[in-house]
């Protein structure tokens, strides 16, 4: 989601390898670099003055160590006043002692609060245990209920509206009322969407806190806002008793500063970002990932957590020691698909891994090749499959027949997997594989080692030369 | 009148950036190192972006060169090079050699696209055209409900489906009764997209597709709706929207209150795209064409002379 400004980055430390000493003068270009990166990222031409400042303090008062590069020391600086500027631990929504818990969203038109509200309930129920309620307090834009409503049924989450007359704060006190009667442990308000300086909406929704006492008010934030988040972020924070902000729109390539520029004028921490359409992409917000993501250091951590919740860890287990002996055939190598797949698209995925967000940047990747592979692999007889080395001329022409696809495509993935088995199987003794590039995965053709007889046919393509637009990869 | 309202619209501009450069540039104060950091932070703030870094550096050339050497002159010199910058942002709209002309409209996730199109069929219904709207946002939840409401209270007409159906037979549909209807002006509606997903932008590409095959040349103008208070993405956004379809103009949505429209000028200066109209508060009428002279003088918080022209208001 940041791999813009990692990049940014990665070309201003570039100039920094190999210097000795961090000086006034080598960490001028650093330092400019980090300055248009962040300026380029939307974050608050103030927060950035001040953020470089301390870079250049704490980069020019260290001792330069001598077991890391300079430029290494520079990052790490970046990174601990990145995490310091976003809030140094996971911050989480406060839970009632007694009754249902209830959260207000407020925020600006149009920056996904009643799509959050359907998110927010459906992680408190999945992950938490809680049983929520909606409320549809969103009286102002045409069919924000009928929204509310649908998105609830989709869930199978309880919505309490009361149409589209009324008052809102009324609405919401009986809301909670329902909640109380009804068994509800979580209460979630949509309010509408409102211009911070459309002073009778605000005073509306002070009114709302000043009925509900909610525990917890969260401003729903774009993260592609500009220069003004700072002063929308401010005003709801004047006026409301923020306690925490939820990003949204984070999957798409906004660099995402205002995320830095809220947090800093309503030093509210942020709880969670929206980063999908699905209702299940809201992600608890981790400020130190999120740094060493900027920094081009990959969220493995968030990697493994969303593996751990999908996949089943004797299996991967399993696959790994097979595939580092050598020993694996197509059976696992399906396996280990599908169990990929369940971790949401390829992309996601690979992005969130070290490295791995620069080097996808404009590489599309499109999770319709999986299914031809897995077609192909489908294709094959259990023999075959735990054999491939027994896949001759006929076998490989019924298989392509057979899953739909050419000749050429199954010599490819054979072929590769072949490769990959071998490369694995010398990790395994010790050696060091290539792994798979994203030109690979992205069907691009091939890099250097990964060449197959007919010019660089991508993997599993059956068209060698790489990929035409519309078509898988 | 439309320099009024403009004017109105862009207070909180004016006050950010305007009052703030009119504080900095009233008078005739001699320019120092201190007084340009200040402007570049004005310019910054208002979204300016790559503009802006522009600018302080063409302000610092200026000044070096002695071409500026005080607060009046910067003033003078700051009008120009916003102006020429955006002077020829603004367009008509296309019209229909005959039959229908069909306009779609583009946008991700909340920049305003569904509130825009209610405002140009009243725009659009007031100048006489009989206009007809099309519910091709299948996809979030209500938003055929929030449509349908708008053609309510407008008295248009509207084509839809149920959520879930194929925006692009919605569409072919909505072209089909407009024909039949003798329309003058259809709008469709998209869903919200993120430039950055694939699936839904070829989705955009099969709807403008098949509008294509029942009208030759429609869609006959493709408006994105960008949310003013974006930052430096909305520059992502044209582009990626771009390559799937030509844009032939910008909405400038929600550039009431408090946003700054500052990245109007880096649209513009990086891709060329007019800007057609601009959202300038929340009643149906608050929408306007887009004037570049009223604009930047709103930005900069100056009233125009005598002898000012009048925006032209048939588009």
């Amino acid at each position: 989601m940041f791999e813009s400004l990692t990049s940014a980055l990665g070309k201003a430390f570039q100039s920094l390898r190999g210097q000795r000493n961090l000086t006034e003068e080598n960490i001028q270009e650093g330092l400019k670099a980090v300055r248009r990166a962040l300026l380029e990222a939307d974050v608050h031409f103030k927060v950035v003055k001040s953020f470089v400042n301390r870079v250049k303090e704490s980069a020019l008062g260290r001792e330069v160590l001598q077991s890391v590069s300079p430029a290494d020391q520079f990052v790490k600086i970046c990174h601990d006043e990145l995490v310091r500027l976003m809030g140094s631990e996971t911050a989480r929504i406060p839970v009632a002692d007694q009754g249902p818990t209830v959260v207000m969203l407020a925020g600006l038109q149009g920056s996904g609060k009643t799509t959050t509200c359907a998110k927010l309930a459906h992680y408190v129920r999945k992950r938490k245990k809680k049983r929520p309620l909606l409320v549809a307090a969103d009286l102002q834009r045409p069919a924000a209920v009928e929204q509310l409503r649908t998105l609830g049924r989709q869930l199978g989450i309880e919505v309490y509206e009361e149409g589209v007359d009324g008052n809102p704060p009324a609405v919401c006190e009986r809301g909670i009322r329902h909640a109380f009667r009804n068994g509800h442990d979580f209460v979630i308000l949509d309010t509408a969407g409102r211009l911070h300086v459309d002073d009778r909406l605000m005073k509306e929704l002070e009114e709302v806190v000043k009925r509900c006492k909610p525990h917890a008010v969260v401003l729903v934030c774009d993260a592609m806002l500009g220069q003004d988040a700072v002063n929308s972020a401010g005003e709801f924070h004047r006026r409301l008793p923020l306690t925490g902000i939820v990003l949204t729109k984070l999957d798409g390539d906004t660099r995402g500063g205002a995320a830095l520029s809220v947090r800093e004028v309503t030093g509210c921490p942020v709880l969670f970002a929206g980063v999908g359409e699905k209702t299940e992409d809201l992600e608890e917000f981790h400020p130190d990932r999120m740094a060493g993501r900027i920094l081009g250091m990959g969220d493995v951590v968030g990697l493994v957590e969303r593996a751990q919740e999908v996949l089943d860890e004797k299996d991967a287990e399993k696959a790994a020691k097979k595939l580092l002996k050598g020993r694996f055939t197509f059976e696992d190598f399906l396996k280990q698909m599908q169990m990929v797949r369940k971790l949401g698209p390829l992309k996601k995925v690979l992005g969130m891994l070290p490295g791995m967000g620069q080097a996808l940047e404009g590489v599309e990747i499109e999770d319709g090749h999986f299914a031809r592979l897995e077609a192909m692999i489908l294709s094959m007889t259990p023999l075959e499959r735990r054999d491939p080395d027994r896949i001759d001329l006929s076998r490989r022409r019924r298989i392509a027949a057979g899953s739909g696809n050419e000749l050429q495509a199954v010599h490819n993935l054979i072929k590769q997997f072949k490769q990959m088995r071998k490369m694995f199987g010398k990790m395994g003794k010790g050696g060091i594989g290539g792994g798979l590039s994203p030109e690979m995965l992205a069907g691009k053709g091939p890099r250097k080692g990964f060449r197959t007889p007919k010019g660089g046919a991508p993997f599993g393509s059956g068209r060698p030369g790489g990929r035409k637009r519309g078509r898988g990869f | 009148m439309v320099l009024r309202r403009l004017l109105q619209g862009l207070r909180k501009t004016r006050e950010k950036l305007g009052d703030g450069l009119s504080r900095l540039l009233g008078g005739r104060r001699p320019l120092d190192e201190d007084l340009i950091e200040e402007i570049e932070e004005l310019l910054y703030t208002a979204d300016l972006g790559p503009t802006g870094e522009e600018l302080v550096a063409g302000i610092q050339d200026a000044w070096k060169k002695k071409e500026i050497t005080e607060t009046g002159e910067l003033r003078r010199w700051l009008r120009n090079a916003l102006l020429a910058r955006v002077r020829g942002a603004s367009g008509r709209l296309a019209q229909a050699a005959e039959g229908p002309t069909v306009i779609l409209v583009a946008g991700v996730n909340g920049s305003g696209k569904t509130t825009s199109i209610a405002k140009l069929a009243k725009f659009l219904k007031d100048r006489g055209d009989k206009v007809c709207l099309c519910a091709a946002d299948t996809f979030r939840a209500a938003a055929v409900e929030q449509l349908t409401l708008w053609a309510e209270r407008l008295g248009v007409d509207i084509v839809k489906q149920d959520t879930g159906a194929d925006p692009a037979a919605v569409a072919f549909d909505a072209v089909e009764a407009s024909i039949a209807r003798k329309v003058d002006t259809l709008i469709v509606d998209t869903a919200g997209r993120l430039h950055t997903q694939k699936n839904l932008m070829r989705e955009l590409e099969k709807i403008i597709r098949v509008i294509g095959k029942r009208i030759p040349e429609a869609p006959h103008e493709t408006l994105l709706v960008l949310d003013a208070t974006t930052g430096q993405n909305a520059i992502r956004q044209a582009e990626e929207f771009g390559k799937i379809v030509p844009i032939d103009g910008l909405i400038l949505a929600k550039l009431d209150g408090t946003a700054k429209g500052g990245a109007a000028f880096s649209i513009h200066d990086a891709l060329g795209i007019p800007i057609k109209f601009v959202g300038l508060g929340e009643r149906l009428e608050d929408l306007e064409a887009f004037d570049p002279e009223s604009f930047v003088d709103g930005i900069l918080g100056e009233e125009r002379g005598e002898g000012a022209r009048e925006p032209d208001g048939s588009l």
